[in-house]
This record gives C-alpha cells, structure tokens and sequence, in this order.
C-alpha cells in the first residue's frame, strides 16, 4: 500500500515537473520575444504573462518537497490565463471582430509578429501551453494521494 | 538522479539555453544588419545628414540624437574621443530625433545651422549650454538664442532658414527612419549599419573597435 502511495505520487511529481518546465519554457520564450527579438508585449499578453510567471517560481516549491495541495492554489492562475490565452488567439486568427478588441492604444493585440505554418501564433502557443499545463495539474492532483 | 538535482539541473539549462539563444540570434541579426547596411544606407543616413570626419572612413556612426537629450550630451565628447582614436577611420552622422517636446525647434535651429556649414559648432553650443535651455527635460527652445550667439551664425538667416519646408521635413524623415529602425531612446548609435549589442558606451567603443579592425 505504502509503496503504491509512493509510486502514485512520483507519477504525479512527474506531472507537476513536467508543469514547471512547460511554464519555464513559455516564460523564457515570451522574455526571447520582448527582450531579445523587441517584440513589444500587447495588454493581453501581459495578461498572460501574470498568469504564467508566477508558476515558474511557485511550483518549485511545490515539487521539493512534493505538495499536491498546489494545485489547488495554481488552478485560478491557469484557468485564467487560459481563457485569456483563448481570447487572444481568437482575435488574432480574426474570429472575434475588430471592434470587441479591449486594447486601441499602444500595442494592438492583433498585431502579428510570428506565424509559422500559417496558423501557429505567439497567442495559440500561450492558449496551449496554459490547456496542457491545466490539465497535468488537473491529472496530478487525482492521481496523488491526499 | 534525484529530484533536488534534476530541477536544479534542468533551471540551468534553460536559462543556459536562453543566453546562448539571445546571443546567436544577436549575431545573426547584427551581421543581417551590417549587409542590409552595405547593400543599402539610405535608412541610416540621409543625403541631408550632417556628417563629421573623412569622407573615405570605412567605419560609419550614425548617432540619433535630441538636442535635450543629457545623455546625449556626456556621450558627445565621448564620441569625439573615439573618433580621435582612430584619425580619418571613422566618420559621424547625425539624425534628428526630437523626442523632449520642444526638441523639433532646436533641431530646425541646428539643421538651418547646418545650411551655414554650422552644424557642430552650434551643437556644441546647444550642449554645452543644455542645463540654461532645458532645465529639467523640460526644453524652453527661446532660451537657445541666448547661446549661439558666439558661433559665428547669421542669426537673422537662421530664424528664416528654419522656417523653410525642407528643414521641417528633415526632420519628419528623420523621425521616420528611427521609427523604421526601432530606435526609442537616444542617443542611439549604428556602426556600419549594426546596433549596439545593448546600451552602453563599452558596447560602442568595442563595436567601433571591430568595425575599424575588419575594415582596415
């Protein structure tokens, strides 16, 4: 039983690892953007960026040693930005008409600095990493013991 | 390996990764820039650009400047000094980059200077005499004529030189090419067409340093 507990909660270590990295990744992408690029940061992905960076630096703390309790406290943050992340790239890809955008001053929100393979955009990149990293936590919190 | 080590060890590869990344993508673009420059200047200096040193220098400066600007007044010597460095290597342009309200009447007054064969001398003035004119970032350009009267200018031509469209619109152009080159602060420099790495007077010398180094 004990070591079963023990393997159940290295799978959601695991999980919650893999959160850290996809976070850390999707931080230091958006800083190559602004900082090396000079890409300047719309509103919206400000937005994101409040709900992404302070995973980089939460969950950390979270995995050493391991506390499922995380989760609960990291959700809101993922679930907004993923609904923020969502919004953006429907404006973007022009499904959500021009004149709802919130932001006409300084950085349009629709400006479009990458496209690769015509359809993947900073924002789409934003919205999965947001739908991948809700769903691993959602999946660790289950699978750990209480 | 555990798991204290394996976030450790993964934290430093990314923020390795990211160094590494900046700097690659850095040299591309600055070696991008440096051709785009060759192949074509007219972003980067305007036939109407005041220009300083031999004509012939294979290394080219091209400064964004605002007459208010009081960095630009500590790095102006400084640059003078480097050029100095390397006598008849190095040539200076400068553009007009009015961004202190204000600053676009002290540009007309240097550009129309500049109709006289004036330009630098009353730069010179106009720095040496920005704490006077421009208190605080706040430039009060009816201030300036108290302190170009030494340079030697004839100062009724200058108030109707300025006046002229084509002073009004060099600085326009001016403007516009610094938008065009992503230029937001000043004083902004280009050497042979490649920005400075990151903002800095080492950053300028050493870049100054390698143009001149590859270019003689």
């Amino acid at each position: 039983m004990n070591s079963a507990v023990r393997a159940q909660d290295s799978l959601s270590w695991t999980l919650v690892f893999v959160c850290w990295l996809l976070a850390t990744v999707a931080m230091l992408g958006s800083l190559f953007f602004s900082e090396v690029m000079g890409y300047a940061p719309c509103i919206l992905c400000w937005y994101q960026r409040i709900c992404m960076y302070p995973l980089v630096l939460v969950l950390p703390v979270a995995l050493l040693p391991f506390d499922r309790n995380i989760v609960r406290s990291v959700i809101p943050l993922t679930v907004v930005g993923t609904l923020v992340a969502g919004f953006h790239t429907l404006l973007i890809g022009g499904y959500i008409p021009e004149d709802m955008k919130p932001c006409t001053q300084g950085v349009p929100c629709t400006e479009l600095h990458i496209n690769w393979f015509g359809f993947v955009t900073i924002p789409l990149l934003s919205a999965l990493a947001f739908v991948l990293i809700t769903a691993l936590l959602i999946l660790a919190h289950r699978r750990s013991s209480p | 390996m555990n798991q204290k080590n394996l976030v450790l060890i993964s934290a430093i590869l990314l923020v390795l990764a990211f160094i590494v990344g900046a700097f690659v993508y850095r040299g591309q673009k600055a070696d991008a820039a440096g051709q785009a420059y060759q192949r074509d200047k007219s972003t980067y200096v305007r036939p109407y650009s005041p220009s300083h040193g031999n004509p012939a220098a294979k290394v080219e400066i091209v400064e964004f400047f605002d007459p208010a600007c009081d960095t630009c007044k500590e790095f102006y010597p400084m640059v003078r000094d480097l050029m100095a460095k390397y006598p008849d290597k190095v040539r200076l342009y400068a553009r007009y980059t009015p961004f202190h309200p204000g600053s676009d009447t002290v540009l007309k007054m240097l550009a129309a200077a500049g109709k006289q064969g004036r330009f630098w001398e009353t730069l010179e003035a106009v720095f040496a005499a920005q704490s006077s004119w421009a208190p605080n970032h706040q430039p009060r350009p009816e201030l300036v004529w108290n302190h170009i009267g030494g340079v030697g200018l004839d100062l009724a031509r200058l108030r109707s030189d300025m006046e002229l469209p084509e002073i009004a619109n060099m600085i326009q152009q001016d403007l516009a090419d610094a938008k065009k080159l992503n230029v937001k602060a000043t004083p902004e420099f280009f050497v042979n067409g490649k920005p400075l790495p990151t903002w800095g007077y080492e950053q300028l010398r050493t870049l100054v340093e390698d143009e001149v180094k590859s270019a003689y």
